[in-house]
């Protein structure tokens, strides 16, 4: 146990290329999947938060529940739309980095913006009658409201984040866990763990580890400083 | 400030038979209300009496369930009306930022939204605090910064719903002087209270309300030294007939 845990610090210690590939992808992946997920999201909630519109209460459940979506389900739903028979078929998506870019953003996305619709909407109570009195459009609101919000929804983007680097059924189905081109943290993980090549899955793991506590880390030292400067 | 020829066009207000019953609780009983465009007019009256519920029709952020507002005859106001609360909302921003904040839905170029607000922060004595968080202004700085953030929109109706109720005698002494330069800049100026030495200081009329009717609508000097109503009468003595019981 203890060498396992000694040669998973050596391959980390020596940059390991392979494993710095899986860590780079999964980065790219992730990270682009949460900027277009905080694109949809953030703008969504709040709206969701500010309008008035007909069967809110049920767009709001859908939200919602759709951030319990099972990964999995996710990723057979994406796989049926970018298979050679589905209707996205012939853009030839399917095994490939930008298809798992898909299948995270349509994860995070409403995970971003149920968060979101939370945030904005308690902010929302006490802002909505002077916003009104300035005769704000629910546009000019929800803008008002996403930047006083800043640095709270820093969590809501950081869920959708910790959720798409870590998730492993929607990119093993979508990206087909191809080594060196579509394989990242989460798949290699699984698969090396089932190998039995401990001291991979244990580097990854730990690189994996390192990056969430550290993003935790850096929100909480930004809502301080946020804190202090804004009150 | 601002263009006149705009800011003369929605007076006089004529208030009709405004009924308000909110989940069956009558508020507003039947107001019939004329306001001028010029002055400081006072709303005074007990709790509940229905003072910032009129106000709120006046902004516009309360429909009546009967009766009827009319602007110089039009069933909608021409120029700004602007609105400051006893608490307002601030953003997580600079006091700048506040102040600007009710300038964004005029549309205004960059160049005039930084002029309006230097302007005003200056008038009511900001100018310091420009950059600083608008959540660390003391309550008096605050009220002022609302003051600033509606006097910006050069508005020419002017509502205030109790806006010195939370403050010490200093910072509202300091907040009816701005309310002053505001109504000499030609705003008309509508403002709740129910402290009866502001109303004697500040209003040029007094429109007493009480069990959601006005009562009484008369030059300040006269409610003061004649109150024509009952009720009016029995408020200032601090002899209120509906006053709660404690059981004595």
């Amino acid at each position: 146990m203890l060498n396992t845990i000694l040669d998973a610090f050596a391959l980390l210690a020596h940059l390991d290329s392979g494993v710095l590939a899986i860590v780079l992808l999964s980065l790219k992946v992730s990270l682009s999947a949460v900027l277009l997920g905080a694109l949809l999201g953030l703008p969504l909630g709040a709206w969701v938060a500010v309008a008035d519109f007909r069967g809110k209460a049920v767009f709001t459940v859908l939200l919602s529940g759709m951030m319990g979506m099972p990964t999995v389900v996710l990723g057979v739903i994406v796989y049926l739309l970018l298979s050679r028979s589905g209707p996205l078929g012939e853009l030839g998506l399917l095994f490939t980095p930008s298809a798992m870019i898909l299948a995270q953003t349509l994860l995070v996305a409403p995970l971003i913006a149920a968060l979101t619709k939370q945030v904005v909407e308690d902010v929302w109570r006490d802002y909505a009658t002077e916003l009104r009195a300035f005769r704000y459009t629910p546009w000019q609101s929800m803008l008002t409201l996403l930047y006083d919000c800043r640095y709270s929804l820093i969590v809501a983007v950081l869920a959708g984040l910790g959720r798409a680097i870590s998730e492993v059924g929607a990119v093993m189905i979508i990206g087909g866990n191809i080594n060196g081109f579509t394989r990242v943290m989460s798949t290699a993980i699984a698969l090396e763990t089932a190998k039995g090549d401990l001291p991979l899955s244990i580097a990854l793991g730990l690189v994996l580890i390192s990056m969430v506590l550290g993003l935790n880390a850096l929100a909480y030292g930004l809502r301080q400083w946020a804190m202090y400067k804004f009150g | 400030m601002g263009n006149v020829q705009i800011r003369l066009s929605m007076f006089p207000i004529n208030l009709n038979q405004l009924r308000f019953t909110p989940n069956g609780r009558a508020v507003l009983t039947g107001v019939d209300l004329e306001l001028g465009g010029e002055g400081i007019s006072v709303i005074l009256g007990p709790n509940g009496s229905g003072k910032s519920v009129l106000i709120r029709m006046l902004a516009g952020l309360e429909m009546p369930d009967a009766g009827s507002i009319h602007w110089q005859g039009s069933n909608a106001p021409e120029g700004q009306i602007a609105i400051v609360f006893q608490h307002p909302m601030l953003l997580r921003s600079t006091v700048t930022a506040n102040v600007a904040l009710g300038l964004r839905p005029l549309g205004l170029s960059r160049c005039e939204t930084v002029k309006r607000v230097n302007e005003v922060l200056g008038r009511v004595g900001l100018t310091h605090r420009a950059k600083d968080s608008a959540r660390f202004l003391s309550g008096g700085e605050r009220q002022r910064l609302a003051l600033a953030r509606a006097w910006a929109v050069r508005p020419r109706l002017l509502l205030l719903d109790e806006p010195t109720a939370a403050l010490d005698p200093t910072a509202t002494e300091a907040v009816e002087q701005i309310v002053r330069e505001i109504r000499t800049d030609g705003a008309k100026i509508v403002m709740s209270t129910h402290n009866l030495g502001q109303a004697l200081r500040i209003s040029d009329d007094i429109i007493f309300i009480e069990a959601g009717r006005v009562r009484e609508h008369t030059p300040s000097a006269r409610f003061f030294s004649r109150p024509h109503s009952n009720e009016a009468r029995l408020f200032m003595q601090g002899e209120l007939p509906w006053r709660i019981s404690f059981g004595d």
